[in-house]
């Protein structure tokens, strides 16, 4: 159980940059005002956020990452959070043995 | 608010959490093995996670780990992969009137992204209180600093969590929060831009720039609409 501390301040450099991004938006938003079409293009951001963050994974992956994107999506529109994680996880494993990675 | 209330509105924010803790703790226990392998101690990896508390950037640190460590390319790296949080504290701290001041800048040191994404769906339905977010934020946060450290010390016994498809756990909960956000043909556009941008940068650029691109290109969709709207008003 030792800590390096040069490892100590490179987690030092990351902690207080992700603190600056997160402390970030707060303090944008005080500085600018939101009107309705401010408020539109916020609103745009999480959904925007969410499909950058898996396109690569949905799209140019591999057939079996896409497909359990596809399950997924299907099964969220009738399962619980959960089950439909536990179907895409179940549906990439096998998809994962049959036809590669 | 009572203090009923507050303990009802903490374990309302576990409640809806509690799938999502499930499905970080693969995450955890592989970012601690992972950088068990690269050479980190248990307290250091448990450092990372406390301090840090960012998944993504975690692991985009343990991918450009060297010896000696860089500082400046790590705190770089961990600024581009966390980009987002901007835009996401810009989106929530618009919806947190129950919160004072510093109560909204402390919620912010805990903004994760399956955090944010389960208070925001709070705010669309309900008014979220600080207990409510302190319910979806805690917890969270000891289960992945916890795991972090199991997974440094269990390290090789793990396997490889890709085989049985544990990697996908991450994506997958990306894709349920996602259909939530769906309000219509407005949504599929944004969706689209957002896609395309983000698919076509992670081809040609490397590391996170994907992130940023796909979510700028998802505002743009937006405004374009406005203004597409206002012309035929």
């Amino acid at each position: 159980m030792t800590v390096d501390p040069n490892v100590f301040l490179a987690i030092l450099a990351m902690a207080a940059a992700t603190m600056l991004t997160r402390i970030g938006g707060l303090l944008l938003i005080r500085f600018v005002t939101i009107g309705p079409q401010q408020r539109r293009a916020l609103e745009a951001i999480p959904p925007a956020v969410l499909m950058a963050v898996i396109a690569p994974t949905a799209l140019v992956t591999g057939p079996a990452e896409t497909l359990a994107v596809l399950a997924t999506a299907l099964a969220a529109m009738r399962l619980p959070l959960l089950a439909a994680v536990a179907t895409g996880v179940f549906v990439v494993a096998v998809a994962r043995a049959m036809i590669g990675t | 608010m009572n203090r009923m209330d507050v303990v009802q509105e903490f374990s309302g924010g576990v409640k809806v959490m509690a799938s999502l803790i499930v499905a970080v703790m693969p995450i955890g226990l592989v970012f601690g093995a992972v950088a068990a392998s690269k050479g980190l101690s248990s307290l250091e990896v448990t450092l990372m996670s406390a301090f840090v508390f960012a998944g993504g950037s975690q692991f985009v640190a343990m991918d450009i780990w060297s010896h000696p460590v860089s500082w400046g390319a790590l705190g770089f790296s961990a600024l581009l992969v966390n980009i987002r949080h901007v835009l996401m504290s810009a989106s929530i701290g618009t919806k947190m009137p129950a919160f004072s001041g510093p109560a909204k800048y402390a919620a912010m040191l805990l903004l994760a992204d399956e955090i944010w994404a389960m208070a925001e769906t709070r705010a669309a339905q309900a008014r979220l209180s600080p207990a409510w977010y302190a319910g979806l934020a805690v917890p969270f946060y000891f289960v992945w600093v916890l795991t972090s450290l199991a997974g440094s010390v269990a390290g090789a016994f793990l396997g490889n969590p890709k085989a049985i498809g544990l990697d996908f756990a991450f994506p997958a909960v990306f894709v349920v929060l996602l259909m939530g956000f769906w309000k219509g043909r407005e949504t599929g556009a944004v969706l689209a831009a957002s896609a395309g941008a983000a698919v076509l940068t992670h081809q040609l650029l490397p590391g996170v720039w994907y992130i940023a691109a796909g979510a700028a290109a998802g505002v743009v969709a937006t405004l374009v609409i406005d203004r597409r709207r206002e012309a035929y008003a």
